[in-house]
């Protein structure tokens, strides 16, 4: 038996082929606890797909997923999220026509037993409002806590996602383009959120844009065509020939 | 300003037996089964997001157990009544796991498949269900020995399970349960990666939405005592989909608008016109293209001058 | 013996018509993304036409009468499609409302014209007469009905295989958005689908009629079964239509002769145990 792993995400050998065509072949990484890791490569490296696969959307055909040395493979996703495994996505997904504060609330609601109850209203929950508001509060937006999403600046909607995703105190966070489509002044707003997450949650960023996730990341892994093609520390990636000739293209 | 508007539907509900003669009442009676029925559709429809095109088989099934069980078997009304919804409960948990290994169109299809064999099997097993005569002869229970026969006395019973059913399917829809289906309606990967177990809320609320549905099909044979196998044809299925739709499957007593709407159309359009399905298609189509929200958000959005309620 | 070879060619023509009535609706259902309840009412429109057509004009052919009631209910599909469907593109659910609305229009529509008695559609004279083969008597309209099926499903696949039409029809089952993109004019592909499926729909009403005859509820008979051949076979897949179709016509022909009151059930079986196991049917693709 091989000694407990003190890795908080380990990928082990993991494929993913829709038909003819392999999106993740054969990648390896490990994320250590409290680590800040950021994933890059190209369009159609496979970054999301790989997300995809850890979050439990899709199946790898071959390898190995474990959160905390437990093998989460095939787990569903609703599963995973109950071992401390949470995610925001590229595209928004939020509640629309709901407020804020509901929309937080909902998501604390995932994890808790209360979420079978079929007969106390929601509003009833005075402690999940309240964590609600203060999760709200952690991004700056409890002001517009009692408006629906669709009141909101896109720029605002990325940081409730945030809060979403924080209000369950995941493990390890999955941030899918958190920075996606920000304008500079949310860009600096929700970098800042980023950065001052507690080291109790493992983060593993995907972005596209280099230049403005480099300073968040401790450790960069660089896909391409599904592969791992370098991973280590910032500096170290950053320098490498090969990350050069992924975005140069030699 | 909603407040206002509740009691003064509330208040008209609670004047039929003072005002009308008996055939309003009954009719008023009919109106809150298929209330009932319609309301107990919209959890799956408007609130769950799945639409069902075999909600009938929930009203067919306890209404033909019900018939059966006190005109066969001798049983009393209470027990009859009991081992009915027991039995349509057993059953929607049976058909759920079946429909919802698909969902849209796969779901839909499956529902109105499985509602048709039921329906095939009422029309075949004559010797147990009395086939195209449907079963006749039943009496109405007398709940803590109050006869039911007379129309006045129907219609508080009805009236009575109504609220206390649309009070139900309300705190239902309210709870964090009801927040989490509405949840997985609009964004059922989402709610997975937040925890939630879409296809378990999902199948709760499928067997909860057949409860209330075999409760409506207990009052319908009550009413009419008697049970035909037309009763869990599309054609009643669609009536109920007609009426949600109708009246609106955002709000949550928009089907009962509808239903109501439905049934009256159909009482009255009888007197002139033979074809009912085809005045029933041609409704369909109507709603569907010019009104596609339905009556009541249209209401709703004129009385407060805000977007659909939740 | 007489009995199981009588049953099984039943089984084999009734699932010769099921594999007419539900290939269109796969068809449908595949490109279209609509589940098309009206197709139980098409199939009987085409009955229904059959009937009067052949008892009223002599010497009439029923080939020729599925032809013309097959391009009639194919122009009633069509301007349902481009004067209806098409107003609800993005809205599944309306799409099926008003498929089942339009079912409920032309059944009771039938019923205004043409009453309640079910009326028998006489079979062609030159195919009355019984066939002998291995010292076994079959009727032979059957016997033709099966070879019948087999030439459409012939038929079919080279349209779908060796044609244009055909590869821009399965293009548009693949993926929509990606046939739009590269310029296969999905809208027109639609309508002509709609019409191809319903009128073949209808011709298997005029096929149907001397096994079936024509009665008010004939579409709701139908529209399950073919809701069940392509839950089993796969949507959007001709051969899952062909197998289904041949598995439906044996288990509800036997079901109904061994054990009348429970036909039903027995039909549900195979349906379930597919949903269960393979939910995609025996020859659809997972996530259609």
């Amino acid at each position: 038996m091989t000694a407990p792993s003190e890795y908080a995400l380990e990928v082990a050998n993991l494929k993913k082929a829709f038909g003819g065509l392999t999106v993740t072949q054969d990648v390896s990484l490990t994320v250590r606890p409290g680590e800040r890791r950021l994933i890059i490569g190209p369009n159609g490296a496979g970054k999301t797909t790989l997300f995809n696969q850890i979050s439990g959307d899709l199946r790898p055909n071959s390898g190995t997923i474990r959160l905390f040395n437990a093998d989460i493979t095939y787990l569903p996703p609703y599963r995973r999220a109950h071992r401390g495994l949470s995610r925001t996505y590229q595209i928004i997904t939020l509640f629309a026509d709901d407020t804020l504060e509901h929309n937080v609330s909902l998501g604390m609601l995932g994890l808790r037993p209360s979420r079978w109850q079929m007969w106390r209203p929601m509003a009833s929950y005075a402690d999940i409002k309240t964590e609600a508001r203060r999760a709200l509060d952690a991004v700056g937006l409890l002001h517009l806590a009692d408006h629906p999403i669709s009141d909101i600046a896109y720029g605002e909607r990325r940081r409730v996602e945030l809060a979403v995703a924080l209000a369950q105190q995941p493990r390890v966070l999955l941030l899918d383009e958190p920075l996606a489509g920000l304008s500079n002044t949310e860009r600096a707003t929700v970098k800042s959120l980023i950065a001052s997450i507690p080291r109790e949650t493992t983060l593993i960023m995907i972005e596209h844009d280099m230049d403005t996730a480099l300073d968040l990341a401790e450790t960069v892994t660089l896909l391409n065509y599904g592969r791992v093609i370098v991973d280590g520390q910032r500096d170290a990636v950053i320098a490498d020939e090969r990350t050069r000739e992924v975005y140069l293209g030699a | 300003m909603k407040w206002v508007g509740a009691a003064l539907l509330g208040g008209s509900l609670l004047l039929p037996p003072f005002l009308a003669g008996d055939f309003y009442i009954n009719l008023a009676s009919q109106i809150l089964i298929a209330a009932i029925f319609a309301l107990s559709l919209n959890l799956l429809v408007g609130f769950g997001g799945m639409t069902s095109l075999g909600h009938a088989s929930y009203l067919g099934v306890a209404a033909y157990m019900s018939a059966l069980l006190t005109s066969r078997y001798g049983f009393d009304h209470g027990t009859a009544a009991l081992i009915s919804i027991s039995g349509t409960i057993a059953m929607a948990a049976f058909f759920g796991v079946i429909a919802l290994r698909a969902s849209g169109l796969g779901f839909l299809m499956i529902t109105l498949a499985l509602s048709q064999v039921l329906w095939g099997l009422a029309y075949r097993m004559s010797n147990v269900t009395n086939g195209d005569n449907g079963v006749t002869g039943l009496t109405r229970p007398a709940p803590f020995g109050i006869s039911l026969d007379n129309p006045v006395a129907f219609y508080w019973f009805s009236l009575i399970v109504a609220t206390v059913a649309f009070l139900m399917m309300m705190i239902f829809v309210s709870s964090a349960f009801g927040s989490s289906l509405k949840g997985v309606r609009d964004q059922p990967r989402r709610m997975a990666a937040l925890g939630f177990n879409p296809w378990l809320i999902r199948w709760i609320t499928f067997i909860y939405a057949g409860f209330w549905g075999g409760v409506s099909g207990l009052l319908y044979v009550y009413y009419h005592k008697y049970i035909h196998p037309s009763s869990l044809s599309i054609t009643s299925s669609a009536e109920a989909l007609l009426g949600v739709i109708a009246g609106g499957s955002s709000a949550l007593g928009g089907p009962a608008v509808g239903a109501a709407l439905v049934l009256l159309l159909k009482n009255y359009a009888s007197a002139y016109i033979e074809r009912w399905n085809m005045l029933l298609g041609l409704v369909f189509l109507f709603i569907v293209l010019v009104m596609p929200a339905g009556i009541v958000p249209g209401f709703s959005r004129l009385i407060t001058g805000r977007g659909a309620p939740r | 013996m007489q009995f199981w070879i009588i049953q099984g060619l039943n089984s084999l023509s009734l699932g010769g018509l099921l594999f007419l009535l539900s290939s269109g609706f796969s068809l449908i259902f595949g490109l279209m993304r609509l589940a098309n309840l009206t197709h139980g009412a098409f199939f009987m429109l085409g009955t229904y036409l059959a009937a009067t057509a052949l008892r009223s004009i002599d010497g009439l052919n029923i080939w020729v009468t599925a032809l013309g009631a097959g391009a009639a209910v194919a122009a009633i599909g069509g301007l349902f499609e481009r004067l209806v469907l098409t107003r609800l593109k993005g809205n599944p659910l309306g799409q099926v409302l008003v498929t089942l609305g339009m079912s409920f229009i032309i059944s009771d529509a039938c019923l205004m014209i043409w009453g309640g008695d079910s009326i028998p559609v006489p079979t062609p004279q030159n195919l009355q007469a019984p066939t002998r083969l291995f010292g076994f008597v079959f009727p032979t309209y059957r016997l033709v009905l099966v070879g019948l099926a087999i030439v459409a499903a012939i038929l079919l696949y080279f349209l779908l295989e060796r044609t244009r039409l055909g590869a821009m029809i399965r293009a548009g089952v693949d993926d929509r958005q990606m046939a739009r993109a590269v310029g296969i004019p999905v809208a027109n592909l639609f309508t002509i689908v709609f019409c191809l499926g319903a009128g073949i729909a209808g011709a298997a009403g005029v096929l149907g009629g001397p096994i079936l005859s024509a009665y008010p509820g004939l579409d709701a008979d139908m529209l399950p079964l073919a809701l069940i051949v392509v839950i089993l076979g796969g949507i959007g897949s001709l051969l899952g239509a062909f197998v289904g179709s041949f598995i439906i016509g044996f288990i509800y022909t036997f079901g109904t002769a061994l054990f009348p009151e429970l036909a039903y059930i027995i039909l549900f079986l195979p349906m379930i145990f597919v949903i269960a196991f393979r939910p995609q049917g025996l020859f659809g693709r997972v996530g259609a």
